[in-house]
C-alpha cells in the first residue's frame, strides 16, 4: 500500500521495476521518474545543505535543481527528469567516498 | 546547395514556438538543428508522458488536444524524415562566439550556428512565502507536470496559492483527475480581476472557458486573499495560513502547496547572447527586446514565452514569424506575414488583460518578514538581501554578490524577481531602477567531468 506523498491517479497498469534506495530494495512503475519512484513511498528526496528541512523537489522541469539525489557510483541526477530504471542504485545522501 | 541552405540555423527549445520555427525553416528547404531539454518534443504545455502511458490527448490536454496532437505529429514526422537534427534531453549551458555549449547526458558538445532561434519558454513566476523552503511546496507548473507526465498528484491534501490562469487551470485539472484540492487561494481580488476585462475580451471563448474552470473549483476558490505562511513540521508541510478579504485568519491543513503568480520568461540564453533587455511595466519583469517578427539582432531571433508571455497559441505564431524573419535575412523571398502579425496582436491584447488581472504581488514581497527565505537554493533570508541593499546600495548585482541571492543552483530563476523587489523596497525606489541579475554561464549546473570529456 502506498503511504507516501505521491498519489497515483492514472496510468496504474504498468510493469513494476526494482531499484535500490539507500541500499534497500524498492518498487516503482516503468515510466516513473526517480522523483515519483522515491516519493510514492516517501515524503522527501534529500536534506537541504543550508537548513534543517528536507526537500522534495519544487519545479519538476529541471530548472530549480531542488531534486538532486546521488547515485551510489557518485554522480548526482535530477530526480524530476530522470526515468527510474531497473536496478538503479540511489542515495539520499552523498556517498562517503564522495570528495 | 544555395547559400541560404548552407547556413546553419539552430533552434533551442521544442515547444510550440520551436516546433513551428523548425517546420517553417524546413518548408523553405533548410535543415535546422533543434536542441531541447525534454525527453520528447512538445515543451511544457504540450508535454508528453513516457512511452507506455495510455491516456489520450483528450484526457491530457482537454480543449487543447487537437493543437497538441498536430504539433507532436508535425515534429515527429520531420524527425522521422530526417529533415532536422534533433538533440533531446540536451541543455544549452553557454553561448559564446556563435557556438553553443550543449550538455547531453553528462557530455559536453559544441555546436556552431549562423542563426539562432531561442524558444526557451517560461516557468512559474514565484513570490516567496514564509515557509516555502519546506518539503511539499511546489510550483503550480510542477503540480501540472506531475499530473500530465506521470499521472500523479504530489500530495494527499493540496492547497494552491498565487494568481494567474494556471492557478485555476491546475486546480480544475487536479480535481477532475481525483486529487484532493482543499483550497485555491488567489491574491488578486475580484475587483482587480475585472480590470483585466477589456484585454480578456479579445478572446471571449478562452475567457469563458477560464470562468467555467473557475466554477468547477466551487467554494474552494477565494479571491483577494492575503497569504501569510506555510506551516511545516520536521518532515513536511502541515498547513497554509492565510487571511480572507475580510481579514479573518484561516488555517487550511494540507501536506502540499502549489504556488505561482503567472509566468516568468526564461531569458538566460538571450542574456548570454547579448540581447538588449528592458523593464516591462505590464509584466513586471525584464524582457529581451525584439522587433515585431522576433529579431533581436546579431543573427538571433526570439519566439514564444521566452520573449513575450502570450501563451501557447501565440508561441506557435511567434515561432513561425521568427523563422520567416530568419529566412528573409538569409535572402529567401519574404512570405506574407500580415495575417500572423494581426493574430499575434490580438493574442497580446488578451495576454495584457491577464497580466493586469493577475498581478505580481509586489506589496507582499516588499513587506515579507526578515526571517523568511528568499533564495530557496541556499536558504538566504529577506534580512540578508535587505542588509545587502543597505550595504551595497540599490543595485541588483551588487546585492547578489553580497547576499548570494541569485547565485544558487537555480541561477536566480525563482528568487530573482523577489530579490530585486526587496532591494528596490529597501532603497526606496521602483523595481526597474535597481536593474536585473546578469545571466551567467553555465545556465544549468554541469558536472566537472563534462568539461574533461568535452569533444
Amino acid at each position: 500500500m502506498n503511504t507516501g506523498r505521491i498519489v497515483r491517479l492514472a496510468e496504474r497498469d504498468r510493469v513494476e521495476v526494482q531499484f535500490f534506495l539507500d541500499g534497500e530494495m524498492r518498487y516503482a512503475l516503468a515510466g516513473d521518474t526517480v522523483l515519483t519512484a522515491m516519493l510514492a513511498p516517501g515524503h522527501a528526496l534529500r536534506k537541504s545543505e543550508f537548513g534543517p528541512e528536507p526537500r522534495a523537489g519544487f519545479c519538476l522541469m529541471g530548472a530549480c535543481q531542488d531534486c538532486w539525489v546521488w547515485q551510489e557510483a557518485g554522480p548526482r541526477l535530477r530526480a524530476c527528469s530522470t526515468p527510474v530504471t531497473g536496478g538503479m542504485r540511489l542515495r539520499t545522501t552523498a556517498p562517503e567516498s564522495w570528495p | 546547395m544555395s547559400e541560404a541552405s548552407s547556413q546553419k540555423v539552430v533552434i533551442v527549445g521544442a515547444g510550440p514556438a520551436g516546433i513551428r520555427a523548425a517546420a517553417t525553416l524546413i518548408e523553405a528547404g533548410l535543415h535546422p538543428v533543434v536542441i531541447d531539454e525534454g525527453h520528447r518534443a512538445g515543451g511544457q504545455i504540450y508535454r508528453r508522458p513516457p512511452d507506455g502511458f495510455v491516456r489520450t490527448p483528450g484526457q491530457l490536454y482537454g480543449s487543447e488536444a487537437a493543437k497538441a496532437r498536430a504539433l507532436h505529429a508535425c515534429f515527429d514526422k520531420l524527425v522521422e524524415a530526417g529533415r532536422l537534427t534533433y538533440f533531446a534531453r540536451s541543455s544549452v549551458i553557454a553561448v559564446h562566439d556563435r557556438r553553443l555549449h550543449v550538455l547531453e547526458e553528462g557530455c559536453l558538445h559544441v555546436i556552431g550556428y549562423d542563426r539562432l532561434i531561442l524558444a526557451t519558454g517560461a516557468s512559474d513566476r514565484i513570490a516567496p512565502v514564509p515557509g516555502w523552503q519546506n518539503a511539499g511546496v511546489y510550483s503550480l507548473g510542477a503540480a501540472q507536470i506531475a499530473l500530465k507526465a506521470q499521472g500523479v498528484a504530489l500530495g494527499r491534501r493540496i492547497v494552491l496559492i498565487g494568481s494567474g490562469p494556471l492557478l485555476t487551470l491546475v486546480g480544475a485539472q487536479l480535481l477532475k483527475a481525483g486529487a484532493a484540492v482543499t483550497a485555491v487561494l488567489d491574491t488578486s481580488s475580484w475587483r482587480r480581476q475585472m480590470r483585466g476585462f477589456p484585454g480578456l475580451a479579445a478572446r471571449p471563448i478562452v475567457a469563458l472557458r477560464g470562468l467555467a474552470l473557475r466554477a468547477r473549483l466551487g467554494g474552494r476558490y477565494h479571491a483577494g486573499v492575503t497569504v501569510e505562511c506555510i506551516e511545516a513540521d520536521a518532515s513536511c508541510v502541515t498547513a497554509m495560513r492565510w487571511r480572507d478579504p475580510g481579514g479573518r485568519q484561516r488555517i487550511t491543513p494540507c501536506d502540499t502547496v502549489g504556488m505561482g503568480w503567472h509566468l516568468r520568461a526564461e531569458t538566460h540564453l538571450a542574456d548570454l547572447v547579448g540581447c538588449a533587455f528592458a523593464y516591462d511595466e505590464q509584466w513586471q519583469q525584464w524582457l529581451p527586446q525584439t522587433d515585431a517578427m522576433g529579431r533581436a539582432g546579431n543573427g538571433v531571433y526570439l519566439a514564444g514565452d521566452g520573449a513575450r508571455l502570450i501563451g501557447a497559441d501565440g508561441a506557435e505564431i511567434a515561432g513561425r514569424l521568427a523563422a520567416m524573419a530568419c529566412l528573409t535575412d538569409l535572402g529567401h523571398a519574404a512570405s506574407p506575414v500580415q495575417a500572423d502579425l494581426r493574430k499575434l496582436a490580438r493574442l497580446k491584447r488578451f495576454a495584457c488583460g491577464l497580466a493586469c488581472a493577475f498581478p505580481w504581488p509586489a506589496e507582499m514581497v516588499r513587506t515579507m518578514p526578515d526571517d523568511a527565505i528568499v533564495c530557496r537554493c541556499e536558504n538566504i533570508t529577506a534580512a540578508a538581501v535587505r542588509d545587502g541593499a543597505d550595504f551595497g546600495g540599490g543595485e541588483a548585482n551588487r546585492v547578489k554578490s553580497l547576499s548570494r541571492a541569485g547565485m544558487g543552483r537555480c541561477q536566480g530563476r525563482y528568487c530573482h524577481l523577489a530579490a530585486v523587489e526587496l532591494v528596490a523596497a529597501q532603497s526606496g525606489c521602483a523595481s526597474r531602477d535597481v536593474g536585473r541579475f546578469r545571466g551567467q554561464a553555465p545556465v544549468r549546473p554541469a558536472p566537472v567531468g563534462a568539461f574533461l570529456r568535452e569533444d
